[in-house]
């Protein structure tokens, strides 16, 4: 892959200093943690220099979410055919009901069960221990709801606190009522982001779930299951067609829209298609080992990485399906080339920083320059080294990388670098558009979607296109 | 008339000590010398008041919100009830062992009690009968956040006694250091092991503090219990009666509240070892089995 060309007015010096700016005004102790998260990019290097996934800094705003976040929010919530049960205080559970834009198809109560299923933990559940109450709950869950498919107890902070065995009730109830009930001790003080959330999540999916089905039609040569997409917007619904276009058999979808059967049948298909690595790659090295399925990372954000993910993905299988591959390409090329026609004009040279979860700020890079935009700082709240390393190659030499970025660093990189978009969450979002700088809230696709493939590309034109040039702007004088 | 400062005072000490004996008879002693007192049973087990109300097991705290469902629907008379000399005998209560969080049950029950008012005017005391081991936040309730200001270990001349009575002083340095939370004193209950007096008084002075008071071991408190009584309700002649309000007289005089020095591992065996409970260390028999 060819080095990105350096962006105007950025250099390494430039970066380094601006870090060293923004470091000088922090305590010594918080400067010396959060040094090392914070970098000027250096495309080839590998190891990407940026240290990540340690414990927040005490006393600055991070963005980050807890382990039950990342269980009950990413992982479990889009499987539309389970009850999936918060356990504990009602908070948590409330507070994560549908805020993530994980559409799902289905009628509510019958084939799909996007409500809000809590045990509401009240003192005496503290004091006496849940387990009486849980069983309970799922049996009442299960009458009022008989065409579940399957039931997730996801445990909140207080359940691990008093010890509560939700492993036992699990299994207890599984025989019980004759399906599956998934234990996922996922409380939230475990772990220093949601990232602990999604692996425990997969160790989960791997101890109940896969193995126990199978696809009710015989196995075929194109068979594979779309890996890592929470059909956030409608994302899978944008990205699945096309897998099919070229001829691939989508047996299963993990977890956007999703299916538990279909999902615990995964074990016979003959590739994994991975979207999100950084919550989903365990169960795909589980696969590996255990079943031998290859698994291929892909981006559909773009018509580039589009074009690029189609080609790899071709080359797993046979000549048949490269075919279709250039045909699906040459199809959708004067389309994409409309809509870079339409709104590159109004976008080219602008540039845009990103700060997202554990995936976008790289895979979403590749959309962006399609339209022109450049990106000069990105950043993960709850990534790993793994991400950075393959973050590095996507950006220009200098450009500026932060890991678990505080309010405080965030506000102080924008104000300096000026991009012309931010790119963020909604703990962000009126920050920076009070300060008169646009912005898309990136986690939930900011109310709109979807943004994969080469539907979705359409879409992220259009927002980005009306956030930019919104004439809006020009009426806003920020006052600092 | 002056009003009346409430003298809140929590009772610490090795399970199985007599903790819950010795404060029950005490209380019963402060009442016979007219004083109006409160006691709060902080274990799960339940056994505080049984003396005092003649009963088996009252209705404890949170026996009444698991019925209920909620704390904001138990009302105060639910679960405070009157015994022996006017004595109010509240059991927060809690689960049995293994499941739930016993330290939450405590918190709870004097959140409510406190929310509730069951702290009257007219009370002279508060005690506080904690279960033995301090096992989590929530068994130090009773000495947090300004509740009890007093501790009295009960404490006998065997070696995990007094272990155990050490650790609690370690508790309370930890709590005195924010709050007004003061050691007040040790009460030997004897389990007439030699010298035990005379060890605990050491052991006392080692800790910065006294021994208020020795009660002998005298059967006539097994007869009394097993008329789920104090002995100064059911022999208030017999000479340990004398004993409880002897140590009740010398709680309601005591002046001498402290922040105790615990003692290190080393000093408190060689505190032992002085007085022949324990031997010193044989390097050469550790870990050594008998037929080795």
């Amino acid at each position: 892959m060819a080095e990105r060309k350096p962006i105007k007015g950025i250099t390494t010096e430039k970066t380094e200093k601006l870090i060293a700016d923004t470091l000088a005004e922090m305590p010594e102790k918080t400067q010396k943690k959060r040094a090392p998260h914070l970098g000027a990019n250096e495309p080839s290097a590998s190891p990407c220099a940026v240290k990540s996934n340690k414990k927040v800094v005490p006393g600055v705003m991070s963005q980050r979410g807890c382990a039950y976040a990342g269980a009950k929010g990413v992982v479990w919530g889009p499987i539309r055919d389970m009850v999936h049960v918060s356990h504990g205080p009602v908070g948590c559970g409330v507070y994560s009901w549908g805020t993530r834009r994980n559409l799902m198809q289905g009628i509510p109560g019958v084939t799909s069960f996007p409500m809000d299923f809590t045990s509401d933990f009240q003192e005496r559940d503290i004091v006496y221990g849940g387990d009486l109450k849980l069983e309970k709950l799922l049996r009442e869950a299960d009458e009022l709801f008989p065409l579940n498919k399957g039931l997730s107890v996801l445990s909140e902070c207080p359940v691990g606190l008093i010890g509560d065995d939700i492993n036992a009730v699990a299994k207890k109830m599984e025989n019980e009522l004759g399906k599956l009930v998934v234990p996922c001790n996922c409380e939230g003080f475990r772990g220093v982001s949601q990232s602990l959330g999604h692996h425990i999540s997969n160790d989960s999916i791997r101890d109940h779930i896969i193995g126990k089905f199978e696809f009710k039609e015989e196995p075929g040569p194109y068979d594979v299951a779309l890996i890592g997409d929470y059909n956030i917007g409608g994302d899978v619904w944008a990205a699945k067609p096309i897998l099919e276009e070229i001829g691939l058999n989508v047996k299963s979808v993990w977890t956007g829209d999703g299916e538990v059967e279909k999902i615990g049948a995964t074990h016979s298909v003959k590739l994994n298609l991975i979207h999100c690595y950084r919550s989903m790659n365990y169960m795909c090295k589980v696969m590996e080992e255990k079943w031998g399925i290859p698994w291929l990372e892909y981006n559909f954000f773009g018509p580039t990485k589009i074009e690029e993910s189609l080609r790899a993905i071709g080359e797993c299988f046979d000549d048949k399906i490269r075919k279709n591959v250039e045909k699906v390409i040459r199809k959708y090329k004067p389309v994409m080339q409309a809509v870079v026609d339409e709104y590159k004009p109004r976008l080219d040279g602008k540039t845009a920083m990103l700060f997202v979860g554990g995936l976008r700020p790289r895979h979403t890079i590749g959309a962006y320059e399609d339209l022109g935009i450049q990106i000069t700082g990105a950043g993960y709240e709850f990534a790993h080294q793994d991400d950075y390393d393959r973050t590095a190659p996507e950006m220009a030499k200098g450009t500026l990388i932060y890991d678990d970025v505080s309010e405080f660093e965030l506000e102080k990189f924008v104000e300096e670098l000026k991009p012309d978009l931010v790119g963020s969450g909604i703990k962000e979002k009126y920050v920076f558009q009070k300060a008169g700088i646009p912005f898309r809230q990136m986690h939930s696709w900011d109310y709109s979607g979807p943004y994969h493939g080469y539907e979705g590309f359409k879409i992220f034109a259009r927002d980005i296109d009306m956030a930019i040039n919104s004439p809006t702007w020009d009426l806003v004088k920020a006052p600092f | 008339m002056a009003e009346k400062k409430l003298r809140q005072i929590a009772i610490y000490g090795k399970g199985g000590i007599g903790k819950s004996t010795t404060t029950q008879n005490t209380v019963a002693g402060l009442a016979s010398l007219g004083k109006r007192v409160l006691i709060i049973g902080c274990d799960p087990k339940a056994d505080s008041t049984r003396l005092i109300l003649h009963a088996k097991a009252q209705t404890t705290v949170m026996d009444k919100v698991r019925e209920l469902g909620t704390v904001e629907d138990l009302e105060l008379e639910d679960v405070c009830k009157r015994g022996y000399g006017d004595i109010m005998c509240v059991e927060s209560g809690g689960p049995e062992p293994g499941v739930g969080c016993a330290g939450r049950g405590v918190i709870t029950a004097i959140n409510f009690l406190e929310e509730e008012g069951a702290y009257t005017p007219d009370l002279d005391y508060v005690f506080y009968d904690v279960l033995g081991d301090v096992v989590c936040g929530g068994f130090a309730m009773p000495i947090r956040e300004n509740k009890a200001q007093e501790i009295y270990i009960v404490v006998s001349g065997e070696m995990m006694a007094m272990y155990a009575a050490n650790n609690i002083c370690k508790g309370i340095v930890k709590y005195a250091a924010s709050g007004s939370v003061r050691l007040a004193g040790l009460i030997c209950n004897s389990r007439n092991t030699d010298r035990e007096a005379d060890l605990i008084e050491a052991l006392a002075k080692r800790l910065g503090t006294q021994m208020i008071h020795f009660v002998p071991r005298d059967n006539q408190v097994q007869r009394a219990e097993l008329r789920r009584m104090t002995v100064i309700e059911y022999s208030p002649e017999h000479k340990q009666a004398q004993e409880y309000r002897e140590l009740a007289r010398k709680i309601a005089e005591n002046e001498m509240f402290v922040i105790p020095t615990p003692l290190e591992m080393e000093d408190l065996e060689e505190l032992l070892m002085e007085f022949g409970i324990m031997e010193a260390d044989d390097e050469s028999i550790i870990g050594v089995a008998e037929n080795a």
